[in-house]
C-alpha cells in the first residue's frame, strides 16, 4: 500500500493529547434536528443556486446556502466565524455578484441551454469525487468522536491571537486585500480608447 | 445526543461536489465563480468542524485558518467578478463557450 494512513492517536506527540483523544473516542452520536434543518437548507440552497435558469434567482438561493452555513458555524460554537460569514458573504460577496449580473445583463433568463456541452462528463466527475470523499469519511476511524465540551472562545481571545501569534499572516492578508482591491478596480475600469 | 463529526464532513463533501458540478457544467462565467465560492465554503466548514472536534480547541488554529480563508475568498471574488465584467465589455457575452479565441 502506498499511503500509510495511521489513526490520529498514533501520530500525536504529547501524552496529554493522546489521553484526551482516548476519552473522546467512539462515543455514539446522533444527528440532531437543528443540524439536520441547517444542512438541508445549505444543500438545497447550493443545489438551487447552480440549477436555476434566472441568474438573480441563483444568487438568492446562494444567499440561502450562506445563511445555512452561518447557522452551521453557530451550531459548532464558532460565533465569530458565523457572523463574519453573514457579513462577508451575504453582505459583500452576494451583493457583488448581483452587481456583476446586472452589469453584464444577465438578469433576463437565457434562451439557449444553461449547461455546457460537456455536462455529462463533468457530472460524472463530481459524483465520483463525492463518492470517494464519502467513502473516505465513512471508513475513517477519527471521524467517529463525539463532540468535546464547549471551548471558551471569546472575540477578545481571537483578537489577541491575531495581534500576537498570527500577526504576520494578518499583515499578509491585509496586503493581499489591498492588492486585490487595486487590481479589481484596474481590471474593471473602462479603457478611454474603448469609450470613444 | 450530539452530532458526530462524520455528518459535518459529509455535508461539506456534498457541498463541495455540488460546487464542483456547478463550476464544471454551467455556461455562465458568474455561475462558475459561484460554484468556486461554494467549494471554498465547504473547505471552511471542514476547518471549523475539525477545530470543534479536535483535541485542542483553545489553540484557535481552525478559527484562524477559516478567517484567512474567508479573506482570500473575498479577494478572489472581487478580482474574478472584475475579470468577468472586463470580458463582457470585450466580447459582449459571459457564456464561456463563446469566449474561445485562445482555442488551439
Amino acid at each position: 500500500m502506498l499511503l500509510d494512513v495511521r489513526p490520529l492517536t498514533n501520530t500525536m506527540p504529547s501524552n496529554v493529547t493522546i489521553e484526551r483523544l482516548d476519552q473522546l473516542k467512539d462515543v455514539p452520536g446522533e444527528v440532531t434536528l437543528p443540524f439536520f434543518i441547517l444542512s438541508v437548507l445549505t444543500i438545497l440552497g447550493a443545489a438551487a443556486a447552480l440549477t436555476l435558469r434566472n441568474l438573480v434567482h441563483c444568487v438568492l438561493a446562494l444567499m440561502l446556502a450562506f445563511v445555512g452555513l452561518a447557522g452551521l458555524y453557530l451550531h459548532l460554537d464558532a460565533q465569530f466565524i458565523g457572523f463574519a460569514q453573514i457579513l462577508v458573504y451575504i453582505g459583500a460577496v452576494a451583493i457583488l455578484i448581483v452587481f456583476a449580473i446586472l452589469l453584464t445583463r444577465g438578469g433576463e433568463s437565457p434562451s439557449q441551454s444553461i449547461v455546457s456541452p460537456s455536462w455529462a462528463i463533468s457530472s460524472v466527475v463530481s459524483v465520483i469525487v463525492f463518492g470517494v470523499l464519502a467513502w473516505t469519511i465513512r471508513s475513517s476511524a477519527t471521524t467517529r468522536h463525539s463532540i468535546p465540551p464547549q471551548p471558551e472562545v471569546t472575540v477578545k481571545q481571537i483578537g489577541d491571537a491575531l495581534m500576537s501569534r498570527f500577526a504576520l499572516p494578518l499583515e499578509v492578508i491585509g496586503l493581499l486585500l489591498t492588492a486585490a482591491l487595486v487590481g479589481a478596480v484596474t481590471i474593471a475600469m473602462q479603457d478611454k480608447q474603448e469609450m470613444k | 445526543m450530539t452530532t458526530p463529526l462524520a455528518s459535518y464532513l459529509l455535508v461539506s463533501a456534498l457541498l463541495f461536489s455540488i460546487g464542483l458540478a456547478g463550476a464544471l457544467t454551467r455556461r455562465n462565467a458568474i455561475l462558475v465563480l459561484v460554484g468556486i465560492e461554494l467549494m471554498l465554503n465547504a473547505a471552511n466548514l471542514n476547518f471549523i468542524a475539525f477545530w470543534r472536534y479536535g483535541p485542542n480547541p483553545e489553540a484557535l488554529t481552525g478559527i484562524m485558518f477559516a478567517i484567512f480563508a474567508i479573506g482570500v475568498a473575498a479577494a478572489e471574488a472581487a478580482v474574478g467578478l472584475a475579470l468577468i465584467i472586463s470580458i463582457y465589455r470585450h466580447y459582449k457575452t459571459t457564456n464561456l463557450d463563446q469566449i474561445d479565441s485562445m482555442r488551439g
